[in-house]
């Protein structure tokens, strides 16, 4: 088993014939954690985007492998049966299906794709109760629709809840830090320190280096103007919290 | 209890009279495999008469569906609230016409309607014509109407957590539906699922 996990080469990508990602290198081994910072509209989200397949975003050049595979030839939900799961900045509310049906719906998918059966109710109600216990969720969280009504603290433990459910091999935790309150952050920081192994990998991506304080990245990387511009160890990030973008 | 109907199996009475403090819960329901103009009349015709209609579609192929609903408040105090829900695909052709008539002495009315539409295709049309005709003038009224097509952030949200396309947009169509599937009953519930 190869220890890379994923490899970016020369990716070129953008949205509506606008070019935002200008050649990016990455490569992302297991056991890593990687912070991706940098000013906004530096293409971060765009980054995002394209690993986990947004309709819209396009590829313009370059590859993307994800444990050998190509990452780019793949529909969104075959990335997410693969391993990949991101934790959306913005999560998007679905009103009349509750979050248990929705994980219910999703986990059933991933067991299908892998040829295995479905779990049985109790089984189910188990593993949603320990990965919500872990979170500090009360039960009466399950029966609530999906993202409706939830504070911005709320959304994002939801969005780290569905991670510990699909328990992916690579996670993207895109911007997961705005909206939060230092008790939210440490919770959700918690919770994605919880599922850091020597099988798995993480990129963290953040404007600011807070989150990173909770979730201590091994190798931080500035993004600017579409590329990939500095890379460091964790003192990277707490240059920029000292002195900004400007000079990197 | 809501009263349900579903259009073409149960016959609508052509119009529902509620006396003074009656109250009225209906919904109708039409599946797919069916063309209809269904016209249904409600008079609140009794002080403090309250009625809430909920209505659901589904069509496809070139199915016409109409419905022709006439909210009469004839006596002051009264409520009504509307809410139809529907989904067309292929080239079918929904219509809703929603009149409200509030008469001169139904002061105090509160009067409510919406009408929203999910399209499937580029040929299914699906058009909502409110007409509000009121003489009182102590009155709450609106209505609304909205069309449009399936949410791709709200697709892309779900295929990210595994659910595969043709899934998810199942479960967008039943997250649309919910408001009106509400207090349908489980077999009710159950036959429209089947139906999306």
């Amino acid at each position: 088993m190869s220890d890379i996990l994923l490899e970016i080469k020369d990716l070129h990508a953008g949205i509506e014939g606008r070019e935002i990602l200008k050649g990016v290198n990455l490569t992302i081994r297991r056991g890593e954690v990687h912070a991706i910072m940098g000013p906004n509209g530096a293409g971060k989200s765009t980054l995002s985007s394209v690993l986990t397949g947004k309709p819209d975003y396009k590829v313009l050049s370059g590859s993307v492998t994800f444990c050998g595979e190509d990452l780019l030839a793949m529909k969104p939900e075959e990335r997410s049966w693969a391993g990949i799961f991101m934790s959306f900045q913005y999560p998007v509310e679905i009103p009349g299906v509750s979050i248990t049906s929705f994980i219910k719906t999703a986990l059933a998918a991933h067991r299908k794709a892998k040829g295995l059966p479905e779990l049985s109710a109790a089984e189910f109600l188990k593993l949603m109760r320990e990965k919500m216990d872990a979170l500090k969720m009360n039960g009466e969280f399950a029966r609530r629709e999906v993202n409706v009504g939830f504070s911005g603290g709320e959304k994002k433990r939801n969005e780290i809840f569905q991670m510990a459910m699909l328990d992916p091999l690579f996670s993207i935790l895109d911007e997961t830090d705005s909206g939060l309150d230092v008790d939210a952050l440490r919770i959700v920081a918690d919770g994605v320190n919880a599922m850091r192994s020597p099988e798995k990998a993480a990129i963290v991506i953040t404007h600011y280096q807070r989150l990173l304080e909770y979730i201590v990245p091994d190798i931080v990387h500035v993004i600017k103007d579409g590329r990939i511009v500095r890379t460091g160890g964790y003192e990277l990030s707490q240059e920029i919290e000292r002195e900004g973008y400007a000079n990197i | 209890m809501r009263k349900i109907f579903v259009i073409g199996r149960d016959p609508v009475p052509a119009e529902f009279v509620l006396g003074p403090s009656e109250s009225l819960e209906i919904s109708l329901v039409v599946l797919p495999g069916v063309s209809c103009e269904e016209n249904v009349r409600i008079s609140l015709d009794g002080e403090g008469a309250s009625a809430s209609v909920r209505g659901l579609f589904l069509c496809k192929g070139d199915e016409k569906v109409t419905l022709n609903v006439d909210l009469v408040h004839a006596r002051q105090g009264c409520s009504s609230d509307q809410l139809f829900k529907g989904i067309a695909g292929g080239s079918a052709r929904a219509c809703f016409n929603g009149r409200i008539l509030v008469v001169k002495d139904a002061q105090k009315t509160r009067a409510f309607q919406a009408c929203h539409s999910l399209l499937l295709s580029d040929k299914a049309r699906v058009e909502a014509r409110p007409q509000l005709e009121i003489y009182a003038d102590d009155v709450e009224c609106s209505h609304g109407a909205t069309s449009g097509s399936l949410n791709p952030d709200e697709q892309f949200y779900m295929r990210s957590r595994g659910i595969p396309e043709q899934e998810a947009r199942r479960l967008q169509m039943i997250s649309f539906l919910s408001a009106v599937m509400e207090g349908l009953g489980e077999e009710m519930q159950g036959e429209i699922l089947s139906a999306i």
